[in-house]
């Protein structure tokens, strides 16, 4: 019960002191829209907004979870008030779930926004949608403990930002959403199968234009596995390197 | 009855022994100081007591907890006030410690309770809905320590707890240690403030270089670095140049010491009474305004242990806050 409290309390004041302000929703909002603007600027033609869908989904929660995670940590860290959670009586584990929740939270409001305006343009009809909210499920917390990973790995906010995108970028190209993996030169294609993000964007693709090439409780088990690979390394980094 | 007990605790980061096999322990209801150099161990040693710092060796037993495998169950009954305000800027004052003792596991109305009190007690109810950022550094402090109390710790630990604020919030903040202490919360106390350790402290351990150098009761410490008996005299005229070899003559025992003016101080190997002096200095018509027994303070007490000057020591830590 002391510790569901804690829980609850290091959630809510996460998601209203970092997630619910102003510049963190026009950045769910104005995300997709220049993701997708980006690519009818690129193809010259009408977009197939089905087809790019997924795309801009996973790039939203990526882009969302990991950066918010890694710097709202690292902020804290900075400020010493993280100190503050590592001293109160609730488990390791319990605390980094109730600070990683918010940014999974985050990341699934961030990957509805492209749908939510798609379902003004198409018809949504023939979704899925369980297997897309378990993808999106997963995939946004594969990505937040990436920013966990991060978070630990660094001091300094910019720290957290520069790394983050060492590894967001290169996944975005090797994960299959703009380049089939097939396509890929052999040499580089293997690093395409281990990143989350490969299987992730698998099964919404799959989900949503049922065009799926990796077989689906493969990648659910992959990204459960990255997921706890991640969150375990997460949680023996910070006992290293924070409980001093 | 010992609170905390900490048996030839040792912390190494690599080669570096920051700590070196230090024994002490905290009865139960004391404030307990902890008084050391810049680099000595202090927040080491209480990084390790308050489970934010592993053990590399040894023993810390917290209410009977053994710091190593049961921090988590030690932490519910500490509180805990860092050398620096850590609470969240962007929350107000009501709203840190509210979330403070939700840390604990208070429930909602417990915990809107307590805040209120706490606010009130630390006058600091008129600033309740403002920003943590926006609060003096006397309110921050003030604020900390009510967060470090919210949960009705057994044992509540200040890391140099006026450091930097200004004379009257220090002196609030002196009272509210004593409140705290007399209402049965054992304290276990670092400053760099010698004075503040005398005034407040039962037992003061001395830190330097990771080892526990000397450790006692105020008076103990003192006892220890008094050599003999030094006695003050202030005079209304000691400007006779004949009256440092008429004291030499009939007290050749005693060495005498002309401060400045017309103080007198006469060191004496041992305890000696005032009686004897008041009447040479009567017989030879001066005035005495004012005799007194010369005691050490703590920090010559401190400087006579670790050959460490506090002035040094305190400049070093506004340096080092700065």
């Amino acid at each position: 019960m002391r510790s569901c409290t804690a829980f609850k309390n290091i959630l809510i004041k996460d998601i209203k002191t970092y997630y619910i302000k102003p510049p963190n929703i026009s950045w769910g909002i104005i995300f997709p829209i220049a993701w997708t603007a980006m690519f009818f600027v690129k193809s010259q033609t009408p977009i197939d907004i089905r087809a790019i869908l997924p795309g801009v989904m996973s790039m939203s929660i990526l882009f969302g979870t990991t950066s918010m995670l890694a710097v709202t940590i690292t902020f804290e860290r900075r400020h010493r008030s993280f100190e503050r959670l590592l001293v109160a009586p609730i488990e390791l584990s319990s605390l980094m779930l109730a600070k990683t929740l918010g940014a999974i939270l985050f990341g699934i409001a961030n990957a509805s926004v492209p749908v939510i305006f798609a379902s003004f343009l198409i018809s949504l009809s023939d979704i899925n949608w369980v297997l897309a909210f378990i993808s999106v499920v997963l995939m946004a917390t594969t990505s937040a403990f990436l920013g966990l990973f991060i978070a630990v790995a660094v001091s300094e906010v910019f720290e957290a930002q520069t790394f983050s995108n060492f590894f967001r970028f290169p996944m975005i190209f090797l994960c299959g959403l703009f380049i089939p993996v097939s396509d890929l030169p052999r040499i580089i294609r293997p690093l395409s199968y281990i990143i989350p993000l490969t299987y992730g964007a698998d099964l919404l693709k799959l989900s949503i234009n049922n065009d799926g090439h990796i077989f689906p409780i493969l990648s659910l088990v992959i990204l459960v596995t990255f997921g706890v690979v991640l969150f375990s390394l997460s949680l023996k980094n910070v006992k290293r390197k924070w409980i001093y | 009855m010992s609170i905390i007990k900490v048996e030839n605790l040792t912390k190494r980061y690599g080669d570096f022994e920051a700590v070196k096999g230090i024994n002490f322990s905290v009865h139960k209801g004391e404030i307990f100081g902890f008084l050391g150099p810049n680099g000595a161990g202090k927040t080491t040693t209480i990084n390790m007591l308050i489970g934010l710092a592993g053990i590399t060796s040894g023993s810390a037993k917290l209410l009977g907890y053994d710091l190593t495998f049961q921090a988590k169950k030690a932490q519910k009954y500490i509180g805990i006030v860092p050398d620096e305000s850590n609470l969240y800027e962007e929350l107000d004052g009501f709203q840190n410690l509210s979330f403070c003792a939700a840390l604990y596991g208070m429930k909602k109305s417990e915990r809107m309770e307590k805040a209120h009190e706490l606010l009130h007690r630390f006058n600091l109810a008129d600033a309740g809905n403002k920003p943590f950022r926006a609060y003096s550094r006397g309110m921050k402090r003030r604020l900390t320590i009510a967060a470090g109390i919210i949960h009705d710790p057994k044992i509540l630990f200040l890391d140099e707890p006026t450091t930097g604020i200004d004379v009257a919030s220090a002196r609030q903040i002196r009272e509210l240690i004593l409140d705290l202490n007399a209402s049965g919360t054992t304290v276990f106390l670092t400053t760099h403030y010698i004075e503040e350790a005398e005034r407040l402290c039962h037992r003061i351990a001395f830190i330097v270089d990771g080892k526990i150098v000397r450790i006692g009761t105020v008076n103990e410490l003192m006892s220890e670095a008094q050599e003999g008996t030094i006695v003050q005299f202030t005079l209304d005229d000691a400007s006779d140049p004949g009256l440092r070899e008429a004291l030499r003559h009939r007290f050749p025992e005693f060495e005498e010491e002309f401060i400045s003016g017309n103080i007198v101080r006469i060191h004496s190997p041992s305890p000696t009474g005032l009686m004897e002096f008041m009447k040479f200095f009567d017989e030879r018509k001066l005035n005495i305004y004012e005799a007194k027994i010369i005691r050490p303070s703590l920090e010559d007490v401190f400087v006579k242990i670790t050959g460490i000057e506090i002035n040094k020591m305190a400049k070093d830590k506004e340096q080092y806050k700065k």
